[in-house]
């Protein structure tokens, strides 16, 4: 197993604790011949903020879905709150990466903040009034409710993003899975994510959250898994996040060191 | 060699008049049976009509989901592939001495190989690295071929009346009897309610597929759901619209649909009711000149649907689209030669206030072309925005209002553009009436206080601005603001 358990919990990785929002063991996925992510396996605490990187085709994306079980897992165990995720799916919200729906589908804002309760509304059952005021609520607190009616393609890249996060806060769960929420986001969308990501924090909540800008890992997570189709590294940013760790993770294809160290530098001399 | 041309068009003439003779010309009259036909006063006819209507309702709802789902030419691969099916049904039965002419037994065949295409299809893009495309592109034609091959085969045969099997391939409701027709309205019923029942479950499968997957849906059962509706619209519909034909029934009135609405719902009444419409109408006319395969009527029909939403769709056709772009730059064109008669009329280095302005100095002004600077001064003289005399031109008082309120507007969104450079690219709208219809009150108000920075002449209501003349004022805080010189040096000249 080429995990490295988080912090001092350690001990108690032998058994898969319950406390773990998420534990991963042994994780093999594979598409046709092709293994994508090789023995992978990490615990992720309650309520921390963690951030995964790694370089294109590392697997991070078919990670989040093999754990809630829509990849072809070859052998390997995940477990939500030590349960597996079909007993747990109401308690886990996934934000799918904006580019993997067609923005031209003929539906509203509103309409799609609203399919995060589908679950709760049961199969067959119309859409209610109560769902909505419920999906305008959320959309209230990404701060888009005023864009409600309007046709999704007619949104900006930053509010599709938003409407996306706000079909994830509807369903009001504990552990939220989020793929490259940050890409091609503007600066008050960028921000508001990442306030929102910390109010969740506080809150107790727990995110796992796909990040393609390396400079902004330290300010943003407290902690990073740094993934290459195995977990080359994991644990509290100041731990892992290191020269030697991504350069293990990049190889010759990281260029943002020097930057990246940079950040560093800054986050130790502000804490 | 004239009398050859006069043989050959008699002939003409003969097949045209042989075709298209109406159904019961003998002894009534055409006019006569189109309205027993639209009075629905011939039992067979009613079942029928109603027949094609539900066809063509279930059709044009299950459409919308498949075209949705980017599964457009699946119905066609599908439809294609029953041919063997129908053919081996009807070679199996003549060869058991049964009745080789049985509906429910032509059916059943077109329905086994039906689905064996889609399996067949499924089984090419998820077991070998070849895209979806290429597996309909094969299995459509080699099934189809296969199918071809053995209606030859019937054709050759000693007892062979293959007579009516062709009817499956161009359609042909004449041929239908009420007991098939209310088949066809109970089967296109099952596939219009799955839909319906299922509409929250569709719409989520065909917008997000992971989302779906995530949530716990079963994503394929709700596919293969999906796609035993579109097997049940191309079995049913072979009869009516013919398995070549059928694909245009899936798919036209969904596409048309699009044309006219950005809601699903909205989207899958109308699909709905352009295919019913078609359903009938092309049923209708085969039924009066049963020469006419109904199959390609009903897809005519689609097609005139099609043409018609494509050009004045509401949402996306092609004449609103056009329009607006003209408003567009009509207003576009509006807002330049107010701003710049108000510019180059406001009071500065000792003229009078709201003097008048002359052609060739609008023409410096910007990069307009004589034509288009004369068609916005006819345009602006009609809206009684300046009066001209001769090569002057000057403000009228209604123009002045109008020119101050879109150079507050042009003003204050730029400096939203330079204080606000993060967010505003997202928000700017310079086609609203009103900034304050955009922007929330606390940002015109911020823009505002930098606007009027010292200028305590500035009113307090962006409303009433107009009242003031303030314009002075205006471009003396713009200049103090450091507002993009440059934008101000081409727009002013000096």
């Amino acid at each position: 197993m080429n995990s490295i358990m988080i912090g001092n919990q350690q001990e108690t990785s032998e058994k898969t604790d319950r406390s773990y929002p998420l534990a991963v063991q042994d994780l093999t996925v594979a598409y046709h011949r092709k293994p994508v992510l090789w023995d992978v396996g990490f615990n992720i605490p309650a309520g921390s903020l963690v951030g995964i990187v790694g370089p294109n085709g590392a697997g991070k994306s078919t990670l989040l879905k093999a754990v809630m079980g829509i990849a072809p897992i070859a052998s390997g165990k995940v477990q939500i709150f030590g349960k597996p995720y079909k007993k747990m799916r109401q308690r886990v919200g996934y934000v799918p990466q904006k580019e993997s729906v067609d923005w031209d589908f003929p539906v509203t804002a509103l309409d799609v903040v609203t399919m995060g309760l589908y679950n709760q509304i049961g199969w067959c059952k119309p859409v209610r009034n109560q769902h909505r005021t419920q999906a305008l609520q959320a959309m209230e607190s990404v701060g888009i409710a005023e864009l409600a009616n309007r046709q999704i393609s007619e949104l900006s890249g930053g509010q599709q993003q938003r409407t996306f996060l706000a079909r994830a806060l509807v369903q009001n769960a504990d552990l939220y899975l989020m793929d490259e929420p940050f890409a091609a986001v503007d600066a008050a969308t960028e921000n508001a994510i990442i306030q929102m990501l910390r109010k969740m924090k506080e809150d107790g909540r727990t995110s796992l959250v796909i990040h393609h800008d390396l400079q902004t890992v330290p300010s943003y997570f407290d902690h990073v898994i740094l993934l290459n189709m195995r977990v080359v590294a994991d644990g509290p940013v100041q731990d892992v996040f290191n020269e030697d760790n991504l350069q293990k993770t990049y190889g010759g294809r990281l260029t943002l060191l020097d930057e990246v160290s940079e950040a560093m530098r800054r986050r130790e001399r502000s804490l | 060699m004239n009398s050859r041309i006069q043989i050959l068009s008699d002939h003409f003439l003969e097949i045209i008049s042989f075709h298209f003779q109406p159904a019961i010309a003998q002894n009534s009259t055409t006019w006569d049976f189109l309205k027993r036909l639209i009075l629905l006063e011939d039992y067979n006819t009613r079942v029928v009509l109603l027949g094609t209507a539900m066809l063509g309702c279930a059709a044009g709802v299950v459409g919308v989901f498949t075209l949705l789902r980017k599964r457009a030419l699946m119905g066609d691969a599908i439809s294609h592939a029953t041919l063997p099916g129908i053919t081996l049904s009807f070679l199996l039965a003549s060869v058991w001495g049964w009745n080789e002419k049985s509906l429910p037994l032509l059916l059943l065949g077109a329905t086994i190989t039906g689905l064996l295409g889609v399996i067949a299809i499924l089984a090419i893009r998820n077991l070998t690295k070849l895209k979806e495309d290429t597996a309909l592109g094969v299995i459509l034609s080699v099934f189809f071929g296969a199918g071809i091959s053995l209606l030859g085969v019937i054709q050759q045969m000693p007892r062979g009346h293959a007579a009516g099997l062709e009817s499956f391939i161009f359609g042909k409701t004449a041929s239908m009897v009420a007991n098939d027709a209310v088949f066809i309205a109970a089967a296109s019923f099952l596939s219009l309610s799955f839909c319906i029942l299922f509409f929250k479950e569709l719409r989520l499968l065909c917008f997000d597929e992971g989302f779906t997957g995530s949530r716990g849906y079963p994503v394929l059962t709700l596919d293969l759901l999906l796609m035993t509706a579109v097997v049940i619209i191309s079995i049913v519909g072979l009869q009516a619209v013919g398995l070549i034909m059928i694909v245009a029934l899936l798919v036209t009135p969904a596409a048309s649909a699009r044309f006219w609405t950005d809601s699903l719902g909205s989207m899958t009444c109308i699909s709905a009711c352009i295919g019913t419409v078609s359903g009938i109408t092309g049923s209708a006319i085969s039924a009066i000149y049963p020469k006419l395969p109904s199959g390609a009527m009903i897809v005519l029909v689609c097609a005139a649907c099609f043409a018609t939403s494509v050009a004045t769709g509401t949402r996306r056709g092609l004449v609103i689209r056009t329009l607006r772009r003209r408003r567009m730059n009509q207003s576009i064109e509006k807002q330049h030669f107010l701003r710049t008669m108000f510019e180059l009329s406001e009071p500065r280095n000792g003229s009078t206030p709201n003097s008048e302005v002359s052609v060739s100095q609008l023409t410096t002004a910007r990069s307009w072309t004589e034509r288009t600077l004369q068609s916005n001064i006819r345009r602006a003289t009609k809206n009684e925005w300046v009066t001209r005399i001769g090569q002057r031109i000057k403000l009228t008082k209604k123009g002045r209002i109008e020119a101050e309120r879109l150079t507050r507007e042009h003003r204050l969104w730029e400096l939203f553009l330079i204080h606000h450079a993060d967010v505003a690219l997202s928000r700017v709208d310079r086609e609203a009436d009103h900034i304050e219809h955009v922007l929330e009150p606390e940002i015109v108000a911020e823009l505002e206080s930098l606007l009027s920075e010292d200028q305590r002449t500035l009113p307090e209501s962006p409303h009433d601005l107009a009242h003031h003349n303030l314009s002075s004022e205006l471009t003396e805080s713009f200049d103090q603001l450091g507002i993009s010189r440059e934008i101000a040096d081409q727009e002013e000249p000096v």
